[in-house]
């Protein structure tokens, strides 16, 4: 079965650096795994652990984050802020049972193509051996009318007023 | 209505602690309130109640329910279904129905594992590994006792709910405060807020309603408390305590760290936060003061059990609800 297991990566890329870079790879037609779906924002340090959870638990296998290299972000230091979170986010996920090969940060400059190709065919043929992720978030109800409960969305309101 | 004209209230106790009920009776003279206006029909710990009776009461009869404590077996999903049919009014009570709360750290382990801890470490005298079966034949016929669940669950994640108080437990000031609404609604002088709302609750982030001072944070070395004494009037994070504030709901006034305290993240997500944890972790990394990858590592580690301590209240409700299993 893990002959045909293709791995569905989510990966974030930034708009400066890694994304010129998965970009060149393109026009340079360097021949890499299809599996990642990239996600351009404007900087790694825009990276909510949030986002990798979601992805992770809504059927991705694995999440790639790339950004430009330490010292070079177009946003002086957010980068770093990236580096320091993402230690955070390989305890929590350990923690979580979740293999280390399916959460990778890759530095990849403008420049760097195929690094940034090689990297990905890397991490698709890690995350094959591993097999599906397949995480159980087990649904939330909806309500009888079909609506899907407020809490489920997790922007629930707040009537102010009620608190003294 | 009930014969004496009242609404019917209730409240019940899943997989929870004891304390929600403690907080309820803390609100004083309040509670004379609550009987005044509301014929209590079912509350095991303050009377005494079958759950057959409550099968026997009209569909929407009881007008209001409060619920504390999480879904951890199939005895606390079934009463919180039949609760869910017989009232018009269902509130999650407390972190623990709300987010899963304490109890929720069990799915940090899987089921297995905690059976195995609580009946087969060394410090269990059980020679013979009995565990417990759900089922057991007496000459009088089967014995059940509930089955536990893989995971732990909210209440929202069993039944839809109509209302969240939160907190572990909510402070008494605001149940005071959600009781008094509802007798209000009640009398046709108030309305009640939308579906899905927290109440009892504050807009904002625990932070807000912190009075220490804050300055640059930067950390280098993370402490703890056994072993520290913070200042009174400095941030504690800015003092290398970890505390969940950023992360957590206002409506508490502070109260942990007015007591020198961190916060420890009880009332749940702030507004617009998904997942707490995942925003703690995003607080942390902007304090923490370093661009070296060995010395963030070494820092980091600094962290003491960084998902207990992030998702303390809330793992069951956060974006991955459970460990590997
Ligand atoms: S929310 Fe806290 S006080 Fe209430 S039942 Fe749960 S652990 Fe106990
Ligand atoms: S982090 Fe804690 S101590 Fe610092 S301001 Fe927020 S609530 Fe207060
Ligand atoms: S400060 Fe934090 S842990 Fe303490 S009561 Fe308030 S929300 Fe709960």
């Amino acid at each position: 079965m893990s002959e045909q297991f293709e791995p569905t990566i989510v990966g974030f890329t930034c708009n400066w650096c890694s994304y010129r870079a998965a970009d060149l790879a393109g026009m340079s037609r360097i021949k890499y795994a299809p599996n990642v779906r990239l996600i351009r924002l404007m900087c790694s340090g825009r990276v909510d652990p949030q986002f990798v959870f979601k992805a992770l638990a809504e059927g991705a296998d694995g999440v790639l984050i790339s950004g430009c290299h330490p010292g070079d972000c177009h946003y002086v230091e957010q980068n770093y802020k990236t580096m320091r979170r993402f230690a955070l986010l390989k305890m929590t996920l350990a923690a979580l049972g979740i293999e280390d090969a399916r959460v990778k940060l890759v530095w990849a400059s403008a420049a760097e193509g195929n690094i940034l190709a090689e990297e990905i065919d890397k991490m698709v043929a890690e995350v094959k051996a591993l097999g599906p992720l397949n995480w159980k978030g087990d649904r939330r109800p909806k309500t009888e009318d079909g609506r899907v409960p407020s809490s489920v969305i997790g922007h629930r309101s707040v009537v102010e007023g009620v608190a003294v | 209505m009930s014969k004496n004209g009242k609404p019917k209230f209730a409240m019940y106790w899943a997989a929870a602690c004891g304390g929600c009920e403690i907080a309820v009776l803390n609100i004083n003279e309040g509670i004379l309130d609550v009987d005044a206006n509301f014929d209590v029909v079912f509350w095991p710990v303050a009377m005494d109640a079958k759950y057959k009776d409550v099968e026997a009461m009209p569909d929407k009869s009881i007008t209001l329910t409060l619920f504390n404590g999480a879904i951890r077996n199939d005895e606390n999903a079934h009463i919180a279904q039949m609760l869910r049919a017989k009232s018009q009014v269902l509130v999650a009570f407390g972190a623990c129905a709300c987010e899963g709360g304490i109890p929720g750290l069990g799915n940090l382990s899987s089921k297995q594992q905690i059976l195995d801890t609580a009946f087969s470490t060394i410090s269990t005298d059980n020679p013979k590994e009995l565990r417990p079966q759900t089922t057991f034949k007496m000459p009088e016929g089967a014995l059940h006792i509930p089955t536990m669940y893989e995971t732990v669950k909210s209440l929202d994640q069993v039944v839809p709910v109509d209302y969240y108080i939160p907190g572990c437990p909510p402070e008494s000031n605001q149940i005071a405060a959600v009781v008094g609404l509802v007798i209000k609604a009640l009398k046709g002088e108030a309305q009640l807020p939308p579906a899905g709302a927290v109440i009892g609750a504050s807009q904002s982030t625990v932070c807000d309603e912190c009075k220490r001072t804050r300055g640059e944070k930067t950390i280098t070395q993370f402490t703890r408390m056994a072993t520290f004494q913070p200042r009174e009037d400095q941030c504690l994070l800015e003092q290398g305590i970890l505390c969940s504030g950023m992360a957590t709901r206002s409506g508490c006034d502070a109260r942990c760290p007015v007591a020198n305290m961190p916060c420890v993240g009880c009332y749940g997500p702030a507004p617009d936060v998904i997942d707490q944890g995942a925003r703690m972790m995003s607080a942390v990394a902007s304090v923490v003061d370093s661009k070296d990858p060995a010395e963030i590592e070494k820092i980091m580690r600094g962290v003491v059990d960084p998902t207990g301590t992030f998702y303390r209240f809330g793992m069951p409700r956060s974006l991955m609800r459970h460990a590997k299993g």
